[in-house]
């Protein structure tokens, strides 16, 4: 950054590295306080509610709307819709860095960070969906990285090792998908455990499946909403390619993201029928869930079907922000805000503010490193040494 | 309607009653849905 400063002639101090740096800083804070005096100094958690925001927030919101990354490349690689090829390696990066938060973000919530390999090397526990998701997080951000790294190898001009990665592309996007496809749903499969503690609401046998469709919704909107990002604090690191794909981008997956939106609707009713919780709905949760799925489900399908068919790629970004923002309030609901929801209001979580601090810690670290390795690497543009198409 | 149920027979019978129904209008409305979304593809074409 400093050799970019002192080239450019342009100075440090930017709003963004200012805040930016405020927070790093709040956040190193919380971190020494978090491995030094324990999880009840930093945080409200209790034997009622073991899981917080770090669960709720950083890992369940995180590797969904990392999901862009297996989206991306499965539609590319496997479909053959070579046409969004310019959107795959901002998604894997997109995706990289959202896993690589999530593990570091569990480390907060698990402490003891020399005993994250445990599942693999002392107490396997096959039967237990969390060594699943464990086993699958692992995998899946080893093949991110290695998707990532023909960008990092062309940028380091080591071009032996980036063509043996990109032989091996179709097969990485084949284990990414399996991968993901695992964990994304077994984490819905996670409060398949506690049918009494989760509102009959967002409790399902469906869980699973809803998590997993969800998932391939906020991949789509997050590479739409990824990309429109781009073109406003990256345009110069974009190519032609870049620039002429990118409207196709998000018409193309607007279209996708309006279609499983719709399955998605169905398969929530469809939930709520098997569960015959229609009279749920005229309670106050029943209220809040009516919202989730109306305001975030069934009106970004319309705007979203609306923006394809006007070809308004203005309405199609601001839906996928909107959507975005139904991703994250969906898994709040099911984290927090309907578990434990029989509770009195005197036992329930409200997260402490060093929680939400490392929260807004953890991506804000993703943010620059985003920024850092775009500002590098050919992430928006094709390097000038290989063929576009690889 | 729950006070007349009173058997694991007649809360399948129920629910599963609805949820046919509700998949036929889904199948429909989903097929209009699709039409919508894709009708100006077909003009274009």
């Amino acid at each position: 950054m400093s050799d970019e400063a002192a080239t450019t002639g342009k100075s440090l101090l930017t709003p963004f590295n200012v805040i930016a740096g405020i927070i790093v800083i709040m956040g190193l804070f919380i971190t020494v306080m978090r491995f030094t005096r324990g999880l009840g100094a930093v945080t409200n958690l209790s034997d009622y509610n073991p899981w917080g925001i770090w669960i709720g927030f950083d890992l369940l919101v995180g590797v969904a709307l990392a999901a862009g990354g297996f989206v991306t490349s499965a539609a590319v690689y496997i479909f053959g819709m070579k046409k969004y090829h310019s959107a795959v390696r901002p998604a894997i990066l997109t995706g990289f860095l959202g896993y690589a938060m999530v593990v570091v973000a569990l480390n907060y919530d698990v402490g003891r960070p020399w005993r994250l390999p445990f599942p693999f090397i002392v107490q396997q526990g096959t039967t237990s969906l969390l060594f699943e998701v464990a086993a699958c997080v692992a995998l899946y951000l080893t093949v991110l990285f290695v998707e990532f790294s023909p960008a990092a190898l062309e940028w380091l001009g080591l071009k032996r090792a980036r063509n043996i990665i990109i032989r091996l592309t179709l097969l990485l996007t084949i284990f990414g998908v399996v991968l993901s496809t695992l964990h994304q749903s077994s984490l819905g499969a996670l409060f398949l455990i506690a049918p009494s503690k989760l509102h009959p609401l967002w409790y399902s046998p469906y869980l699973p499946v809803y998590f997993f469709v969800s998932s391939i919704i906020a991949g789509l909107s997050m590479v739409i909403f990824e990309s429109t990002l781009s073109h406003r604090y990256f345009k110069d690191k974009m190519d032609a390619a870049h620039l002429a794909e990118k409207d196709e981008v998000a018409l193309g997956f607007g279209k996708a993201a309006a279609l499983v939106l719709a399955g998605y609707f169905i398969v929530k009713l469809i939930g709520v029928s098997q569960g015959n919780g229609w009279h749920l709905l005229a309670t106050s949760y029943g209220a809040w869930f009516l919202l989730e799925m109306l305001g975030f489900v069934a009106l970004p399908c319309f705007l979203y079907a609306v923006g394809v068919r006007e070809k308004n790629l203005k309405l199609i970004k601001w839906t996928a922000a909107w959507t975005v923002l139904g991703i994250i309030v969906n898994r709040l609901n099911v984290g927090l805000i309907a578990f434990n929801w029989q509770l009195p209001s005197a036992e329930r979580y409200f997260p402490h503010w060093m929680e939400i601090g490392i929260s807004v810690f953890l991506v804000t670290v993703g943010l620059i490193a985003f920024r850092f390795i775009v500002t590098r690497m050919p992430i928006m543009y094709a390097h000038k040494d290989y063929d576009e198409t690889t | 309607m729950e006070s007349t149920i009173h058997t694991l027979q007649e809360y399948m019978l129920h629910t599963e009653n609805i949820t046919y129904l509700l998949i036929v209008a889904a199948l429909i409305a989903i097929t209009f849905f699709y039409r919508f979304l894709t009708e100006k593809d077909d003009d274009e074409k």
